[in-house]
């Protein structure tokens, strides 16, 4: 391995930093440029991380370990400095936020990013600090990407401005800030008792912690898991995110959807890296909490869907139960349930991301946020030749328009719902699946109680959810048609149905998919070869000295 | 000194959850500053308590690390000072846009009826 292939799992950190910090220097009235290097860095994210997924996915038949490429920042020898990892859950991250960042920005090109200022840098900003703690293997260098990632996001939350969104951006940065100080809190209590911030050398040295710091040691993580969890939206920790998701605006929304994965993400990651190892005082711990939290936040999800009022709220609280299934999946510790919960995170996210997308085509023209946006469109955008140019709309009032929105909505419905023909279905009917087929490592009963109950709330929120979408479908479609037909152009229509089409692709690829996810699973719950990966590079280090010029 | 330090930081967090739970927009501002302050002493402490030891090393003394401070959680700190003094900035900046939106500094956006 060597050249620029060695330096690739840097990339999707550097990219956004230097394209987002070169947007500040550009003139914010240049906004063509700004959308153009923004949507080339993206496209270029986009294939670095394929790239990346390519480099840990083509494990050489030879070798049995998984493939974990690590990059020493600095060349630091391992404990002592940064490292990046990429291994297969951090590629199809990295894959999958590139492909929803690429939708928010197109969908935002019709109007949105002239809604306030810094819109594309502070995009880049959120996809740099994404990136950074889906690869990072460093916990304090987690805590830094997480808070680049939630400054980046208070920016975007409040893009658009208005009332309602500074109020919620209001509630969103205090709990967040909250939050970040947990995190701190659970990462100076783990370097109390480990003497290490790597995620690879923790792992090593938990198991030799000795039982009187082990109480420590397990407050620590659980502070963690709490500062996790809320940016996941476990139900007691949850209440700001349907309000603060719903206000957003809708391209930001959007890419929201993947904010709340990155908690689910890190609370996957780091449970089963952690305690994992086997050594007389480690047991796994903290599983019946994010079995039974994330069940508590499926139904508060499906509550929600029922009671929501209107279209935005609805998709927040569909985050939610997006979440909480895939919370509840990794508290079984199966990791066949992992893997179809990993499938079941790719498309309800991507369906989310359309969701909302598609809330504020159909709800455009009524509601309070219009005039709202009118008024910042004002202030922020000078040039209506813009508005000029939009003669070439699809089909201005004629029901061709409607159709798509229609089948689209349709689509989400469909996906969110779990229901035939498209991902969501599959997603589901896999985690039912390897619920029911699993009954647990060394049990031989049949199927736990926790098993069924967790099946029957799937299923009754994805009924909840069918209820309340056909409930708003039939409010937005079929109502008499006394309002405008939404004015949707092609730029904001083209990323909703891109999505749902990915949704359609996921399922007829799903088998690949699937055996991807299932082999990630498998990496994730026996993290022996991350840990190998991560530290052999310190052994290697030390004896052979190398000579290339990085 | 495990005392004093013990005690700042239970009266610094005390103070700021409660300041958090208050309902104006400062209160909250100000209770996440205590907290940060809090959370940067308990840093300070979780690296084990020092005191006369240097934490970089000295020109002509050995590198026996029982000579010094744990640098790491200073490192910490100062990572943290900048990453919370920058978000709250940015928090008084929506405390000042609330302010001006909603014309009042109830963290709700409006005084509750009673």
């Amino acid at each position: 391995m060597t050249g620029w292939i060695e330096h690739l799992p840097i990339v999707p950190v550097v990219l956004p930093l230097v394209a987002g910090a070169g947007m500040l220097l550009i003139d914010e009235r240049r906004r063509g440029l700004k959308a153009a290097l923004n949507l080339g860095a993206i496209i270029a994210l986009a294939g670095v991380g394929l790239a990346l997924l390519g480099l840990v996915a083509n494990v050489p038949s030879s070798q049995t370990a998984a493939q974990v490429e690590v990059y020493r920042l600095g060349d630091w020898p391992v404990p002592f400095g940064i490292v990046l990892v990429v291994d297969r859950l951090a590629a199809l991250m990295v894959v999958l936020t590139s492909v929803l960042a690429l939708t928010s920005v197109v969908f935002s090109l019709a109007r949105w990013h002239r809604a306030g200022a810094h819109f594309h840098s502070l995009f880049q900003f959120l996809l740099m600090g994404l990136n950074g703690a889906f690869l990072t293997g460093d916990l304090f260098n987690l805590f830094v990407f997480f808070e680049l990632l939630l400054a980046a996001s208070y920016g975007l939350m409040l893009h658009g401005s208005g009332t309602a969104r500074v109020q919620a951006g209001l509630h969103y940065i205090a709990i967040n800030l909250a939050a970040s100080l947990l995190f701190l809190i659970g990462v100076s209590l783990l370097y109390a008792v480990t003497g290490t911030l790597n995620m690879a050398d923790l792992a090593t040295r938990i198991p030799l912690v000795p039982a009187s710091d082990r109480m420590l040691l397990e407050t620590g993580a659980a502070i963690l898991g709490v500062a996790f969890l809320v940016k996941a939206g476990m139900w007691p920790l949850s209440f700001w995110l349907p309000s603060a998701y719903s206000v957003a605006a809708p391209p930001v929304a959007a890419i929201f959807a993947i904010l709340s994965k990155v908690g689910v993400y890190v609370v996957l990651r780091l449970s089963l890296l952690l305690f994992s190892e086997e050594g007389p005082s480690v047991a796994p711990f903290g599983q019946e909490w994010l079995l039974f939290g994330g069940m508590a936040t499926i139904a508060f999800g499906a509550i929600g869907v029922l009671a929501a009022q209107d279209t935005a709220r609805l998709a927040g609280f569909a985050v939610l139960i997006s979440s909480g299934t895939v919370l509840t999946a990794i508290g079984t510790g199966q990791p066949g349930v992992t893997a179809s919960a990993l499938f079941y995170l790719i498309s309800s996210t991507l369906a989310i991301s359309a969701f909302f997308l598609l809330v504020e085509l159909i709800e455009r023209g009524r509601g309070p946020g219009a005039d709202i946006l009118a008024v910042t469109l004002e202030a922020f955008g000078e040039e209506d030749e813009e508005e000029l140019e939009a003669v070439e709309e699809v089909g201005i009032a004629t029901p061709a328009t409607l159709a798509v929105l229609g089948l689209s909505f349709i689509g989400c419905a469909l996906v969110l719902a779990g229901l035939p023909p498209l991902s969501g279905f599959i997603a589901k009917f896999a985690l039912l699946t390897a619920l029911l087929n699993t009954p647990g490592p060394g049990t031989e009963a049949a199927v736990a109680p926790a098993s069924w109950a967790l099946l029957a709330l799937l299923i009754v929120s994805g009924l909840a959810t069918l209820i309340a979408m056909t409930r708003a479908g039939m409010r937005v479609f079929w109502a008499p048609l006394e309002r405008a037909i939404p004015q949707v152009r092609l730029v904001e229509l083209t990323p909703v149905v891109a999505l749902l089409i990915a949704c359609a692709g996921l399922t007829v690829q799903a088998e690949p998919l699937l055996q991807y996810t299932q082999k990630t699973a498998q990496t994730v719950h026996n993290p022996h070869d991350y840990i190998r990966g991560v530290l052999s590079g310190a052994a290697e280090e030390q004896s052979v000295p190398r000579g290339d010029g990085s | 000194m495990e005392i004093i330090l013990a005690l700042g930081i239970g009266v610094l967090a005390g103070s700021g959850v409660w300041l958090l739970l208050r309902p104006r927009t400062f209160q909250v501002i100000i209770g996440l500053t205590l907290l940060s302050y809090a959370v940067n002493l308990f840093i300070l402490a979780m690296g084990r308590l020092r005191t006369g030891a240097p934490a970089i090393l000295a020109a002509g003394r050995s590198g026996e690390p029982a000579h010094y401070a744990d640098p790491l959680p200073q490192a910490l700190i100062l990572t943290a000072i900048v990453i919370s003094f920058a978000t709250t900035a940015l928090f008084l900046v929506v405390l000042l846009a609330a302010r001006g939106l909603t014309g009042t500094d109830h963290v709700d956006g409006a005084e509750r009826e009673s």
